[in-house]
């Protein structure tokens, strides 16, 4: 029997929604300040130069124009680290990020200088006034061509950053096993995240001399990198989060704060940067292009044998979070089947490309285009029905996985993928020229970090006297629900409404840090720190109801504004009379908690032998398409998606993540590339990034399946990136079934399928 | 060179100088603090920046301040009547299609501009009427739905009217 909730597991129309649809949000670039500069950022045309001369004092003496910085500018220009997520020898910190450019530039649209002035219009101007000479110097932009010996060094000695193996068992003796074997080189895009809102904030420095920078962040923990560089302690520095509009891991890396602080600590007065449009494009990180080579081998009966893989991915110019996003890549790479034996290697390699990093799916994303083709191949030669292959080799709870991790949760992924397909109904009918397919891709994407960063997240709850309750957690809300998250989970423990919790979010200064919202991991870990803490104030409570009730403790509990008697809910007393009771003794309701995420010792050796996350979360995704066999035109007719996602806490914030999913990963799989010829972006804004728009996308069906075992609070798993990872190669897979021809490389568009029919 | 000119936003009259260039998001977010409306991407392809022109929908980071003299303008601070949500913004809510709410004014302007001519649209008449508004976190399932929901709930405050 499924436990029913009172808050937890319906649908929550939150408090932060009405705000939204009033236009009342004041999102980073809303706010200002009396006497606010605005910023702007001078940067590189150039994939790869030297900087010969720089030249700012035409723009210095422009008037309305309060400062130019360059690197000499900064305190500690090199500073923010790079992720030192490996413990092999590979060319990693070598790799240096610099905030501005200091001599050389690496690629197409790095930051070489910052101008704070009056009014936008004069910081634009300025731009135009600073003179840079560059010498050219030699580049690479493929990652197999960087990987050569004789290759430019984009820092160091090494372009390959990082470097991660599977292995298990002897996939020679696997491959003598198999009766089919496909073997397929995958390419997958370039996506940039395109989230609608700009990067952007506001800094200024306080009567306490702290610097402030209010801004759209993922991460506020970032208030740590700007004491870096800017050479003060992280007790100066304050961010405050502002609610964002849309981040998918685009505001996850630095972006405008580092900038701003610079700004506003030199001139003293507050300072804005919002990045345009195009500057979003080229100035900020993508998701990793990948090629993907992958030989997968099966018996007749339909039981896999052997996964051979090599994976490289394109970093760009800086490292970022490129480990760690290929160890996703490598953990992920079999997908969620068990295989006797495997052997992947993936490699991680610096170019003069824009550099890549967090997006949604990370790096467990881009592996579901291989593996998923492969096994719809497969099942091609085999014929065997698609499901009915996936369903021989689908992992079960207590499997080891080729990384030798146990599955400790459910594995839903048949009633997922079956309910997927149910949901597609009746099949559309074809015609000569448009044909009709459908595809169905599964996949796993882990929720939390990984196990080695020991992930802790902090929540402070306590009751007022009139009853109602204050969550203060430092969770930022990327637009996923994640504040009307916690305000539900209290208020269920707490038996409260949820009109009556208040969230305080984001503020370094005044929140408890609660960690990133990245890596589907706020659910889990603010949501399990809000109970915990949630909880320790209920105890509070019921110690004291249970002394004017003359009941035990335990056999309390809180609902509607009461403390009740489980076993004679007429026994009860008013919550505020309990409340009051402890004020009065000195024993403030109140709990600071943290939760703990599973801790492991950091990963020993480039070949992964050890559990890296928490969990997993498992679904399918169904598509049905239709395809102009004469232009290659794919037109989505059907959709479906299904997730095991443990406990919904909110059903319409989980249903939008999945919808969401399938719209973002729809755009990877069929539409979206961010192009760059020679590093020269080429893809500008929306009129040549294309997204998908209403027009594109179908009425998607979403099923939510409850299996309560996640690590999550109540049960539940995560949601955020699992939903976007099936959703491409649902798509690819649907055109294969329709054309009959595979298409590699995605995404999968009209011209690709043109080129491949003939 | 500044043009007096006289804007009428949300029922209120707002008389200004404009420069020639000024562009229409701008003057109604940095001049008038009007900042339920966004900037997106500055060259008329998302839809953020989306108001009312004499009940039109229209792109105000395309638009020149000058060009809406004497014309009515509704933002989303215009929409919500004696305290109470327009049934678009109450629909939004009730059927979760507020996701991170940054394309929201703009697209409950879209679907009110379609609405207000057309009370009872297919689906495919509110994929067309949104089509020029990205929304990057929802999947569009949820507005299309919130949109036809309120125009039931439009369609029986009418009737109760007459």
């Amino acid at each position: 029997m499924k436990k029913e909730y009172s808050v937890v597991g319906t649908r929550i129309a939150g408090l932060d929604e009405k705000d939204k649809v009033l236009g009342n949000v004041i999102f980073a670039d809303d706010f200002t300040l009396p006497g606010m500069l605005h910023g702007k950022v001078f940067r590189s045309t150039k994939a790869s130069a030297r900087i010969k001369r720089l030249d700012v004092s035409k723009a210095q003496e422009l008037p309305g124009v309060v400062c130019v910085l360059s690197a000499e500018d900064v305190p500690n220009n090199e500073s923010v680290k790079n992720v030192v997520g490996q413990t092999t020898e590979v060319g990693l910190l070598e790799a240096k990020h610099q905030v501005l450019a200091r001599g050389r530039v690496r690629y197409w649209g790095e930051a070489i200088a910052l101008v704070a002035a009056e009014s936008l219009d004069i910081a634009r101007d300025a731009l135009k006034l600073i003179e840079v000479e560059y010498e050219e110097l030699p580049a690479v932009f493929d990652p197999f061509e960087a990987m050569k010996p004789d290759a430019p060094k984009i820092h160091g000695n090494n372009n390959v950053i990082a470097s991660w193996k599977l292995r298990k068992g002897d996939v020679e003796k696997g491959f003598a096993q198999a009766d089919v074997v496909v073997e397929n080189t995958y390419r997958t895009p370039r996506q940039e995240h395109a989230h609608i809102e700009p990067e952007s904030g506001v800094a200024w420095v306080d009567d306490m001399g702290v610097i402030n920078v209010r801004y759209a962040a993922q991460v506020i923990e970032h208030y740590r990198d700007i004491a870096t560089v800017l050479g003060v302690p992280e007790s100066r520095v304050r961010v405050i989060g502002t609610l964002i509009g849309g981040g998918f891991g685009g505001k996850e890396d630095v972006t405008v704060e580092v900038f701003l602080a610079l700004m506003a600590r030199k001139t003293g007065r507050p300072v804005k940067l919002t990045f345009t449009r195009e500057e979003m494009g080229y100035a900020r990180h993508k998701r990793h292009p990948y090629v993907l080579k992958y030989k997968t081998g099966a018996t007749k009966e339909g039981k896999l044998v052997a996964l051979e893989a090599q994976i490289v991915s394109d970093a760009g110019a800086y490292v970022y979070l490129s480990p760690w996003v290929l160890i996703y890549s490598t953990v992920h790479s079999t997908g969620p089947y068990l295989i006797p034996n495997v052997k992947v290697d993936a490699n991680s390699v610096l170019t003069n490309n824009i550099m890549t990093s967090a997006f949604r799916g990370f790096g467990g994303m881009q592996v579901v285009a291989a593996y998923e083709a492969q096994m719809d191949d497969l099942a091609e030669k085999l014929g065997m029905d698609p499901l009915e292959l996936r369903r021989k080799n689908f992992l079960k709870k207590g499997d080891v996985t080729a990384s030798y991790q146990e599955i400790t949760s459910e594995v839903w992924l048949e009633k997922c993928a079956q309910a997927a397909l149910d949901a597609l109904g009746q099949k559309s009918k074809g015609g000569k020229i448009k044909k009709v397919g459908r595809g169905l891709a599964c996949a796993w994407q882990s929720y939390g970090r990984m196990t080695y960063l020991h992930d802790t997240s902090n929540c402070w709850v306590n009751l007022e006297m009139d009853g109602s309750a204050v969550v203060r957690t430092g969770i930022p809300d990327l637009g996923g629900g994640q504040r009307e998250s916690v305000r539900a989970i209290a208020a269920e423990v707490l038996g409260l409404n949820i009109e009556e919790i208040h969230v305080i979010s984001t503020d370094s200064q005044v929140t408890p840090l609660s960690g990133t919202v990245t890596a589907t991991r706020a659910l889990y870990m603010s949501g399990n720190a809000t109970k915990l803490a949630a909880e320790n104030v209920k105890k509070v409570i019921t110690g004291k109801a249970s002394e004017i009730l003359s009941v035990a403790p335990e056999k309390l509990d809180l609902k509607d504004h009461t403390v009740y008697v489980v076993d004679d809910p007429k026994k009860r007393i008013p919550l505020v009379d309990a409340i009051k009771q402890c004020y009065f003794e000195g024993k403030i309701p109140q709990s600071l908690a943290t939760f703990r995420a599973p801790f492991t010792e950091p990963i020993s050796s480039d070949v992964i032998k050890d559990p890296v996350f928490p969990d997993f979360t498992f679904g399918a995704q169904a598509a049905e398409v239709e395809v102009d066999i004469e232009t290659g035109e794919v037109k989505v007719l059907k959709w479906a998606t299904a997730y095991d996602i443990g406990q919904a806490i909110n059903v319409n914030r989980v249903e939008g993540q999945m919808e969401g999913g399938v719209a973002q990963g729809l755009g990877f799989g069929l539409m979206e590339d961010y192009l760059e010829v020679d590093g020269v972006p080429w893809t500008w804004n929306f009129h040549d990034y294309i997204i998908p728009t209403s027009k594109d996308v179908p009425d998607i069906k979403s099923i939510v399946l409850e299996s309560g075992s996640g690590k999550g609070p109540f049960g539940a798993k995560g949601i955020g990136e699992p939903a976007i990872s099936a959703a491409g190669p649902a798509a690819a897979n649907a055109v294969k079934d329709a054309i009959g021809v595979r298409v590699t490389h995605l995404p999968v568009t009209a011209e690709r399928i043109f080129f491949a029919l003939r | 060179m500044k043009t007096a000119i006289t804007l009428n936003v949300n029922g209120k009259e707002y008389p200004l100088e404009v420069k020639a260039n000024e562009i229409l998001l701008n003057v109604l977010r940095d001049r008038l603090g009007l900042m339920g409306t966004k900037y997106g991407c500055g060259i008329g392809e998302c839809g953020d920046c989306t108001v009312l022109l004499d009940g039109k929908a229209i792109l105000s980071c395309q638009s020149l301040a000058f060009t809406a003299d004497g014309k009515k303008i509704t933002t989303i601070e215009g929409l919500e009547h004696n305290g109470s949500l327009h049934p678009l913004q109450q629909a939004f809510i009730d059927e979760g299609a507020v996701q991170c709410g940054y394309c929201t004014p703009g697209m409950i302007l879209s679907a009110k501009a379609l609405l207000d001519t057309k009370p009872d649209p297919s689906d495919q008449e509110i994929k067309q009427a949104i089509r020029g508004n990205f929304c990057r976190c929802t999947g569009y399932t949820n507005i299309i739905r919130a949109i036809k929901t309120a125009s039931e709930k439009i369609k029986d405050q009418g009737r109760k009217q007459t």
